[in-house]
């Protein structure tokens, strides 16, 4: 950080988290599992409830002033998450369940139609299960191959063999801005400018990325950018898919229903236009309204003072866990988001995260729905931190500790 | 939540550092795969049983301490024992796992099995106990693979 940021007051943004201030196994809980989904905060929870107990009903529907009131609260969540990724229009916002099901229904939509026999789709070797199993799947049904960005062993991607990955058989890239097991910050902005220079539009995946960058669609060039509410301290089942106008206005329907249409006969069905076209049936209306609210809330916060604290955060716990006899973190990437993935000799991941989740320490211990990351580093699985805003560096003392005692145990 | 250290005794840590009857067993009469797709956990059970006795036993394959130490005392208790007396172990401890078998009040063969009754508590780690055992019950009906989603 070059520029000084006012810290954040993270004392009074804990109180906006009743979980961290409410005993758990008797102490207090220290959530260092922010990457797999983070708290919500109350101005988010209370926005939701006010609009479930005040203002709800079906939106796009009817002409009664409660149907257009909601339709007006839905609709300007829609302009927030424009605003929050830069992208031109509202248009080029399509709601959906989350990551996963963007990416589904790309694959299902801008896949089926432009991928055939002999293609290649071309994925990072850190990606999560959300951007493999999708493209698995077309690549099956349409005779395709998947090939695959390799990292090296600090988990960066090599990038110097990339202009031979991408020849005329490729139809699309995937890869994600930052890797949920890693950390790694993925230069994305001059992939898809290495993909553009041969005509291949890029996703990126990212899910870990809005919660600690800016990310502005327009600069990065994307061609389709996905994430989900849960993980920018949002609610679940809400998501959202931003794609390039031509790309989604050439894509066919995905799930046929009520709202996606123009008009419908026996005959023949007319759908509507982006983005109603993808957003079958009634949509996650609270949750929507839930995701504006959050990006509300971290937008006040200020992502610069985020990414400065948790910045901060990172390096303080990689100095503190590099200190532990035995530990070895995984994923040392020079460009990192606040994630931090290790292993312990001897120890299995599982049976860390039991122990420090006794300690009041939540955690993540797993393969992180990316297990082609665990077999090119040739581990079962990790133990993961990740941190947010809230966090402390006392939390950051409690996992310290959490991990001696576990030590100590397995002795 | 019981304290963990009641779960990760000494004998536990210590068929975790050194499981008994881990390795490859070939010929063998009966075999399976066990999963458990959650966390990766992966075993291999071969056995050889001859006129309804388990002659022998091993395992290979990755997990944390709860499934290893799990994998390991199953072997020990197991070889030597007839086909029968297997099953019935198979189910007298998923039934201490699942909390119908109160293995200080009710009769039962388990034995230093009882040493892994703390997991009941532990909800996120039963599969990582039972994953051995559900093993052991696929291979003796001789179904390859068991996974415990
Ligand atoms: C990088 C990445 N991609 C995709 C996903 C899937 O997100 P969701 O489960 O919200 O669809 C995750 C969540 O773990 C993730 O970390």
């Amino acid at each position: 950080m070059t520029t000084a940021v006012l810290p954040l007051d993270v004392p009074g943004i804990r109180r906006d988290f009743p979980a961290l201030t409410t005993p758990f196994h008797g102490k207090p809980l220290i959530y260092l599992d922010s990457a797999v989904s983070s708290l919500t905060p109350l101005p988010v929870v209370e926005r939701m409830s006010r609009y479930q107990s005040f203002e709800h009903t079906n939106v796009h529907r009817g002409v009664s002033t409660l149907s257009q009131e909601a339709t007006d609260r839905f609709e300007e969540a829609r302009e927030k998450v424009r605003a929050f990724i830069n992208a031109p229009s509202v248009k080029q916002i399509v709601w959906t369940r989350g990551t996963t099901e963007s990416i589904n229904l790309v694959a299902q939509t801008f896949g089926r139609r432009n991928v055939h026999a002999g293609d290649e789709i071309l994925l990072s070797a850190m990606e999560h299960h959300a951007d493999i199993v999708p493209w698995q799947l077309l690549a099956e049904e349409r005779g395709a191959t998947l090939r695959v960005i390799p990292m090296n062993d600090d988990g960066e991607l090599i990038l110097d063999g990339l202009d031979d990955l991408i020849n005329e058989r490729t139809r699309l890239v995937g890869v994600t801005h930052v890797s949920n097991v890693l950390g790694t910050i993925n230069p994305v902005k001059e992939i898809i400018a290495r993909a553009h220079a041969k005509g291949v539009p890029v996703l990126v995946d990212g899910a870990q990325a809005v919660p600690h960058l800016h990310v502005d669609v327009v600069d990065l060039d994307a061609d389709f950018y996905v994430f989900s509410g849960h993980k920018l301290s949002g609610p679940t089942g809400i998501g959202v898919l931003y794609g390039k106008r031509e790309l989604l206005e050439a894509m066919p329907p995905w799930h046929g229903g009520g709202s996606m249409i123009l008009s419908v006969t026996w005959e023949k069905t007319t759908y509507a236009p982006v983005p109603a076209r993808f957003e079958a049936g009634t949509p996650p209306i609270a949750q929507a309204i839930g995701l504006g609210a959050a990006i509300d809330y971290v937008t006040a916060l200020g992502l610069d003072r985020i990414a400065a604290h948790e910045h901060a955060l990172l390096a303080y716990a990689t100095e503190r866990l590099q200190a532990i006899p035995g530990l070895r973190i995984i994923g040392t990437a020079r460009e990192k988001a606040s994630v931090i993935s290790f292993v312990l000799d001897g120890i299995h991941p599982h049976d860390i995260g039991s122990i420090l989740d006794h300690e009041g320490v939540v955690v993540r211990a797993g393969h992180h729905c990316a297990q082609p990351v665990m077999t090119r580093f040739q581990i079962p699985a990790t133990t993961r931190a990740s941190f947010a805003y809230f966090n402390t560096r006392e939390d950051v003392d409690a996992l310290v500790s959490g991990i001696l005692k576990v030590q100590e145990i397995f002795q | 939540m019981s304290d963990p250290r009641e779960l990760y005794q000494q004998v536990i840590i210590e068929h975790n550092k050194k499981p008994r009857n881990f390795g490859d067993l070939e010929p063998c009469t009966h075999q399976a795969h066990g999963l458990n797709p959650l966390c990766g956990d992966d075993i291999v059970l071969k056995l050889v049983v001859e006129d309804g006795l388990v002659k022998d036993i091993r395992f290979q394959g990755h997990g944390c301490a709860i499934s290893k130490a799990s994998s390991s005392l199953m072997t020990v208790n197991v070889k030597g024992r007839t086909q029968a007396e297997a099953e019935v172990l198979v189910e007298q401890f998923r039934a201490m796992i699942r909390g119908t078998l109160d293995v200080e009040h009710q009769a039962h063969d388990l034995g230093r099995l009882t040493l892994f009754s703390g997991v009941k508590d532990l909800p996120s780690r039963v599969k990582c106990a039972v994953l051995p055992w559900a093993t052991l019950h696929s291979a003796l009906h001789g179904e390859d693979t068991t996974s415990t989603e």
